[in-house]
């Protein structure tokens, strides 16, 4: 086969692949900008005939048929959850990668590959245990109760990813900067910080995705307005004999986007994340 | 005054000893040069004067203070790292004034110090790069900046020349000295390269398997070997030997083979199993040794393999079936399989115990 002919092959190949995954993207974004009636024509409409903001105007209470979701706090939610939970994550797991990669210590071994079975456990299969937990200690429906399940689910992780970073950085820039009159503790932050702070970026990245998209666990932790985040907010589209798809797309949109924005910003980081940290001997 | 002081200093790591109680006195402004072959312990303890690696037992003291319990950063040290270890997030510039940042200096004194270094270093032109944009060669000198600006009072250089090649490595070894002569600081260095070690030091420390086996000037060592480590380890090529008997104020080899003894070491009693040990420079063919021998003895050899180096050449040939190697000054082409005529300056030959390995006598 010539050269050429492979390539075509490649590009095909690749087409095919990317369609399959980014259809159902595709049909979201393109449903959020037309109307309930357009969506459900049979057979489907695939180029539509005229795209509008009416289902976001509604989403937010603007225009002729508001729709009653209190968006805004879901936002509001969903941005508290997300961020302090990734904060936390990331600060406990900045020091656990950093105490795996740099110190000997008893069950080192045995506690990493704990950590990495952890991330087996499907999260569905901990919701009952939780939540029973939870309402035992009263948190179910508030932030508190939803950013602690969350951090739980990005520790481990980040530890992975950070250790991997951190075991990168020579041992010998930590002891250089102690003969350069640093005390452990501005070592850690003048050389070995800078140093992984790709690394660090990038587990905060996966973290505040995780968060961010999680949808079973807060479906069964959040109820009212106060917690509730905007992937399970997606429900309130759902009536008793209908579904407001127009509504639930545009808002899975307003999801979409600053996930997306994130990724964009910083995908240099994030692909060396997953190669760099990934890569270990 | 900064001299250091290592009094049966001992490392182990749980039950493995990798360090066994070593005294050591360095003076102020002296060149010590450690070195062993890998895993002798040379390494261990210059980070234990560093501070790097915590003491099992015994007593470092730096410039009369007991250093044992204070941290890298209180021990006014410097130290240059086998992989240079320069901060690669910083310009070479912050590099260097890094330490001085960190003790809180004002800026019109870091930058003072960091140009004085760069000037002493030739790395003015680079001040601006970050270390990925150096040649091995200049990282190592930034590393020696590094070291430099904090006037420490001792320097340690944990193998510096590793990781550069053969001609950086004879142009670096140079540098090394005249910053020596230039900045005048107590230096320990630690090299496995006994060439190294026989160039840039005042004295050698010969480590093997966490002792100090010799310590001594590096004519010292290599003119009066205490047993067959440091003679096979010093000098290039290394220290001929040949097993032989003790056979009346002779020695000889298994092939019968006989080669008289220097006068002093005649008086060893008869029978004694030794090794014999010559360089290579004190057997050479007739006519082409460095100065008239005095008392050689000569042996036809049959020379195997010559390797011309242009000044000499050396020779491959066996004595008493042992492969040894001479040396021809002046040298002519010589063919595999010629039988030369040379001479071997029984003076300067050395005899060492069969059994121990010990020097039986120092010439």
């Amino acid at each position: 086969m010539s050269k050429r002919a492979r390539n075509i092959l490649t590009w095909i190949g690749t087409f095919i692949i990317m369609l399959i995954i980014c259809l159902p993207g595709l049909w979201v974004i393109l449903s959020a900008f037309r109307s309930n009636g357009e969506i459900l024509t049979r057979p489907a409409v695939w180029i539509p005939e005229r795209l509008s903001l009416d289902n976001f105007r509604s989403i937010f209470g603007y225009g002729e048929n508001v729709v009653a979701i209190p968006v805004g706090s879901y936002f509001t939610n969903s941005l508290i959850i997300s961020l302090t939970s990734t904060a936390i994550a990331v600060a406990i797991g900045m020091a656990g990668g950093y105490a795996f990669a740099r110190f000997r210590f008893p069950g080192k071994s045995q506690a990493f590959l704990w950590f990495m079975l952890s991330r087996t456990v499907p999260g569905i299969a901990l919701s009952l245990p939780i939540f029973i937990l939870w309402s035992w200690m009263d948190i179910i429906d508030t932030k508190f109760g939803v950013i602690l399940v969350y951090t739980a689910i990005n520790v481990p992780f980040t530890i992975w990813l950070t250790e991997g970073f951190f075991r990168q950085i020579p041992r010998d820039l930590n002891e250089a900067a102690q003969i350069d009159g640093c005390t452990p503790w501005q070592a850690f932050w003048r050389v070995e910080f800078p140093l992984a702070k790709a690394g660090i970026a990038s587990s905060g990245i996966f973290a505040f995705l995780t968060s961010w998209n999680e949808y079973a666990l807060a479906s069964q932790l959040t109820r009212s307005t106060d917690s509730k985040t905007l992937p399970v907010g997606l429900m309130d589209f759902t009536a008793q004999f209908t579904i407001d798809w127009a509504g639930m797309c545009a808002m899975a949109v307003i999801i979409i986007i600053p996930a997306l924005i994130l990724t964009f910003l910083v995908q240099k980081h994030l692909i060396s994340g997953l190669t760099f940290g990934g890569v270990k001997g | 005054m900064a001299d250091v002081s290592l009094k049966k200093v001992s490392k182990a790591y749980g039950s493995v000893k990798v360090v066994h109680g070593i005294d050591l006195e360095i003076a102020h402004n002296e060149f010590v040069v450690l070195v062993g072959p890998s895993g002798c312990g040379k390494s261990t303890t210059l980070r234990m004067i560093a501070g790097l690696e915590d003491i099992s037992g015994g007593e470092i003291a730096i410039g009369g203070n007991v250093v044992n319990e204070l941290p890298p950063r209180k021990r006014n040290i410097s130290m240059v790292f086998q992989n240079y270890a320069l901060y690669p997030h910083m310009t070479v510039r912050e590099n260097l004034g890094f330490s001085l940042k960190i003790a809180g200096r004002p800026a019109a004194e870091i930058t003072e110090k960091t140009n004085e270094a760069a000037d002493i270093l030739g790395l003015q032109p680079y001040l601006d790069r970050t270390p990925a944009a150096l040649s091995g060669g200049q990282r190592q000198r930034v590393a020696m900046g590094r070291a430099i600006v904090r006037h420490p009072d001792v320097f340690l250089f944990d193998e510096p020349l590793s990781n550069l090649d053969a001609k950086l490595r004879t142009q670096m070894r140079v540098e090394i000295k005249k910053l020596h002569q230039k900045v005048q600081t107590t230096i320990v260095y630690v090299t496995h390269d006994q060439v190294e070690a026989m160039t840039l030091a005042d004295r050698i420390v010969i480590m093997k398997d966490g002792h100090i086996v010799q310590t001594g000037t590096p004519l010292e060592l290599f003119e009066r070997p205490v047993d067959t480590f440091v003679a096979t380890f010093i000098g290039s090529p290394p220290m001929n030997l040949v097993d032989g008997e003790i056979d009346g104020g002779k020695v000889r080899f298994a092939d019968g083979t006989t080669v008289p003894l220097a006068a002093g070491l005649k008086e060893i009693s008869n029978g004694r199993k030794v090794r014999f040990g010559f360089r290579a420079e004190d057997l050479t063919p007739v006519g082409h040794g460095l100065a008239e021998m005095s008392g050689a003895a000569r042996l036809d050899l049959t020379i195997g393999l010559a390797e011309p180096l242009g000044s000499e050449t050396i020779l491959l040939t066996e004595l008493a079936g042992t492969e040894v190697q001479g040396k021809m000054f002046n040298p002519r082409p010589v063919k595999s399989g010629e039988v030369l005529p040379c001479l071997l300056a029984i003076d300067k030959c050395h005899l060492f115990d069969a059994e121990t390995g010990k020097t039986l006598r120092l010439r």
